[in-house]
């Protein structure tokens, strides 16, 4: 990279800088000891909280840091993209009291610790002899072939990317989650044994017998797709782009001029949406605005992410649903065509369902279009595993993560429910978690 | 991993963390919770005849908004008949077989009394005995506790009474309401005692109530004083291990009692010569579950050492505690301000200039900033100003250069020999 290009990429470095020293001892020293703490509770993968932060007080910081992989293999992610205030801090007893124990920053630093330090932190169980495929390196799939791992099961997990990590690898900004914390958590897994084959896509590089016939189980953690259409014209004009795709080529280092002085037009509200319009701000678009059919309120982006947009200059339209893209004789975008929208009665999503206002369309002019509506489902991989499916969720059994085929085991985005608020990094390492003890108890008794 | 086990004058446990005498270990349902959470021993509630406690009883001293910097309580011994103790002590001892229990005594100054006692206990399958001479309320108006714990001549002969029929180690515990702690434990030592433990609890009043001027606590709107414990006493019990630690002539194992809350307090008393802890302020501030950070952390430290036991950690400093007249005269050290880190609260200036040596001043840098460094030749190197400094790394104390060394000692010899 020339000076230029790597100047550029400095914008791209992970916006929140370390607790001071001071500060962690502080806040450490806040924190109560509650005894059946709320916020271990609160959290998905129940981390013992007050646990990890007395030892961050002690100074015994490897100790700390086993606490927190301990229940949750991809920390260091989550300690950056969880959305504590709905989590362990917003149960936090405190909040009545004072200020609520910041508690994904005390996570944040003592995984910085770690991936400063690289202790030994867990050990491969004693081969049991028993092998269990895993597809997709994402945090479901990684945090299952942990927990395997450290049950002593023969592990492999099969990527189609170039690199493990999944969307926390890919998918979710830099400047929030820096690429090489999810490669730090993927190296932890590795060293337990855990065979990662990059590369390597089930259904093409892979057939789906060799991995049915190959393995004792299997872990299907594909998490979701690339962005749907939206289904209006225009679509195909040069400057409509995939979100999701777009911060992957970011995170991957490409960094464009391409935006540079531009407007752009983001459609959707969650979290993708949000990361998609920060980082076009980061490449140099002049003006980002976000539009989204229903009010700030149904908006699925979490409030920290909100707060960080709108710090970062980045315009919300609420009530306004696209209809048409428009382009010049060159194919290039002009502008965005949108109806603004009334809401009506909850639909079965909880939300009030958007109603068009007919004879009111306006134009937006803009250069760029990002799609960010969400993600699709792989369903074609889905069915040639012939799983029971509802429009590409994956049906499982809540307690067993157990699909329709008895051996095949789903956790993470591909069995999160539509319409159900944003999936989350620590739900998927949790449902990893699950999975591999509803598997050691189901293949114990064949040991 | 390191080893924890320890032999302390015979008593193995697995760990050298255990509960002391009391409200923590009052009874067979609690002393067993904390072995189910990694507490190596306990000494138990303190026994002998039945007392009547009152209420309320304990009071904690907060501090700058943290609670239970100190910890003060009017509790006497157990108020639980003995058989139900000793029924308690021995199903404990059957299910926790690798576990210590040490029973710890308090009875009249009288030979057959402490016979008794001993006897009684020793036969519920004890591992040890602890002699409580230190309960400083109470007890002592029956010339029992720290009464008889404050001369040391019924010190060494109830010692040598339980000695007289015990068959386990026994162990004395100390009151710190004493001038000197050697002298009794010297006198333990002179009685037959295995071992020494310290410190008991320390006279105190924890407060008064400004609108009702009652005693903090009150019973009934009366007050009395109490044994002191927590964090907050942790500096005199650490002193009294050590005095008792670096005298040849108390030549037993000590266990180590006073404001220990954490594997860094522990590691601490035992660099200074205890080879057991004993905890119980901060078990009842947290419960039980601190052990846990005490034996994870105490592990980590030890491998980061590389100490492969904790007995390889004992008595470490024991060498470098010293009398007065042994440290150098000739050697300095000064502060030095580090500007990367100062904050310009100006604590330091106003510290060392109204109650130190007025070296801390005002300058302006080049571009106009006002900070302050030390003028190094006045300095006296008392570390007020690092002690104040909320800055971590803002005040370093530097050593300087020194001639040869010369202690009060030599230079006295010195004088003795040429001067006079
Ligand atoms: C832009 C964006 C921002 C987000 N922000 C947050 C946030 O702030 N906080 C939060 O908690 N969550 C956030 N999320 C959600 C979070 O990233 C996901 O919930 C989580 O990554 C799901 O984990 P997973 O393992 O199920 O799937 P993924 O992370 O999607 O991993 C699935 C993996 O499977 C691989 N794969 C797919 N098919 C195959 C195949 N056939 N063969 C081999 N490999 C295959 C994929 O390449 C991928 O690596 C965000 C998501 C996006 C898109
Ligand atoms: C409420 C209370 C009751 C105590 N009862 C006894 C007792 O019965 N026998 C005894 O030897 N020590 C007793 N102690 C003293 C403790 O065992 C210990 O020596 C002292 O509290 C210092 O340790 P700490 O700072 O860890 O609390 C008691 C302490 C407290 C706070
Ligand atoms: S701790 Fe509270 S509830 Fe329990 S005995 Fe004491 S005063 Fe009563």
């Amino acid at each position: 990279m020339d000076s230029a290009a790597t100047n550029a990429w400095k914008i791209f470095d992970e916006v929140k800088p370390d607790m001071k020293p001071k500060e962690v001892m502080e806040e450490a020293n806040r924190c109560l000891f509650c005894f059946d703490a709320p916020c271990m509770k609160a959290c998905p993968t129940h981390i013992d909280v007050p646990l990890f932060i007395k030892k961050i007080t002690t100074g015994n910081m490897k100790g700390s840091a086993r606490i927190i992989m301990e229940a949750n293999p991809v920390a260091a992610t989550c300690a950056r993209v969880c959305p504590t205030e709905e989590l362990c801090e917003g149960a936090c007893v405190l909040n009545d009291a004072s200020l609520p124990i910041m508690i994904g920053d005390l996570q944040r630093h003592t995984m910085n610790w770690a991936m400063k330090n690289n202790p030994q932190l867990f050990e491969a169980g004693e081969q049991n002899g028993k092998r269990v495929a895993v597809i997709g390196a994402g945090p479901a799939g990684l945090s299952s072939a942990r927990e395997l791992a450290r049950y002593g099961y023969q592990v492999t997990v099969f990527e189609k990317q170039a690199e493990a990590g999944g969307l926390d690898t890919y998918g979710i900004v830099p400047f929030r989650l820096p690429k090489h914390v999810a490669l730090w958590e993927v190296e932890q897994i590795k060293k337990l044994g855990v065979s990662i084959q990059t590369n390597t896509e089930v259904g093409k590089d892979v057939s789906i017998q060799a991995v049915l016939d190959g393995f004792d189980a299997v872990i299907l953690a594909i998490g979701m797709a690339h962005v749907p259409p939206l289904g209006i014209p225009g679509e195909e004009l040069d400057g409509v782009f995939d979100a999701i795709q777009l911060i992957e080529r970011v995170k991957s280092g490409h960094v464009t001029d391409r935006f540079s002085g531009k407007k752009a037009v983001v459609i959707g509200a969650g979290n993708t949406a949000i990361d998609a319009a920060t980082c076009l701000k980061r490449l140099g678009a002049a003006r980002v605005q976000i539009v989204y059919r229903r009010s700030e309120k149904e908006m699925t982006a979490y409030p920290f992410e909100y707060r960080f947009a709108k710090e970062e200059g980045i315009e919300f339209r609420w009530q306004t649903q696209p209809k048409r893209i428009e382009g010049d004789e060159n194919g290039n975008v002009t502008s965005v065509v949108c109806a603004p929208i009334m809401l009506g009665e909850k639909d079965a999503s909880g939300r009030r369902r958007p109603i068009e206002i007919d004879n009111a369309p306006f134009p937006m002019n803009t250069d760029v279009v990002v799609k960010a509506i969400g993600q699709m489902r792989d369903v074609p991989l889905i069915e040639a595993f012939d799983l029971a499916h509802d429009h590409g969720v994956v049906a499982v059994d809540p307690l067993t993560y157990q699909t329709s085929n008895p051996k095949v085991y789903a956790a993470g985005d591909v069995i999160f429910g539509n319409g159900k608020g944003e999936a989350m990094v620590v739900a998927a390492a949790e449902q990893g978690k699950k999975t591999a003890q509803a598997i050691h108890e189901q293949l114990l008794s064949k040991i | 991993m390191a080893d924890l086990h320890i032999d302390f004058a015979g008593i193995k446990s697995k760990n050298p963390f255990w509960l002391a005498s009391g409200p923590p270990t009052n009874t067979g349902y609690q002393v067993q919770r904390a072995f189910d959470a990694g507490w190596g021993g306990a000494v138990w509630k303190t026994l002998g005849d039945p007392v009547i406690n009152v209420t309320s009883r304990f009071s904690g001293l907060n501090y700058g908004g943290q609670r239970v910097a100190g910890f003060n309580n009017i509790e006497l011994i157990t108020d639980r008949p003995l058989e139900v103790n000793l029924r308690e002590i021995r199903e404990t001892k059957r299910a926790y077989p690798d576990h210590a229990i040490i029973a710890s005594l308090m009875v009249e100054p009288k030979q057959e009394k402490w016979h008794e006692i001993v006897k009684r206990v020793e036969d519920v399958g004890v591992d040890g005995l602890e002699l409580n001479f230190g309960c400083p309320h109470g007890m002592a108006e029956r010339g029992m506790g720290s009464a008889s714990g404050q001369v040391p001549e019924l010190v060494e002969k109830q010692t040598y009474w339980t000695k007289e029929a015990a068959e386990t180690p026994v162990i004395v515990k100390l009151t710190p309401n004493i001038t000197d702690i050697t002298a009794t434990a010297y006198a333990a030592a002179q009685g037959g005692a295995d071992a020494i433990s310290m410190i008991n609890t320390i006279n105190s009043l924890m407060g008064v109530d400004l609108d009702t001027w009652n005693t903090i606590p009150n019973v009934a709107g009366k007050g009395t004083h109490g044994g002191y414990c927590g964090p907050a006493v942790k500096p005199i019990a650490l002193s009294m291990v050590a005095e008792c630690a670096t005298q040849p002539d108390i030549p037993v194992p000590i266990s180590g009692i006073g404001g220990i809350e954490n594997w860094q307090d522990a590691a601490e008393f035992m660099l200074m010569g205890a080879s057991s802890v004993q905890v119980c302020t901060a078990a009842m501030h947290h419960g039980f579950r601190i052990v846990e950070d005490m034996i994870d952390g105490l592990n980590n430290y030890l491998d980061e050492k590389g100490l492969a036991s904790v007995s390889d950690l004992v008595g470490r400093s024991v060498s470098k505690y010293k009398k007065w007249g042994d440290l150098d005269l000739n050697h300095k050290v000064v502060a030095r301000i580090n500007q990367d880190y100062c904050i310009h609260c100006n604590k330091c200036h106003i510290a060392c200039e109204d109650a130190a040596h007025q070296c801390i001043e005002f300058y302006t840098e080049s571009d106009g900033t006002r900070a302050l460094k030390v003028r190094e030749q006045d300095c006296v190197g008392c570390n007020l100003c690092s002690i104040v400094c909320p800055a971590e790394g803002a005040i370093d104390m530097i050593d300087q250069p020194s001639d040869v060394s010369m202690t009060w000692n030599e230079r006295q010899r010195l004088i003795s020999t040429f001067g006079g």
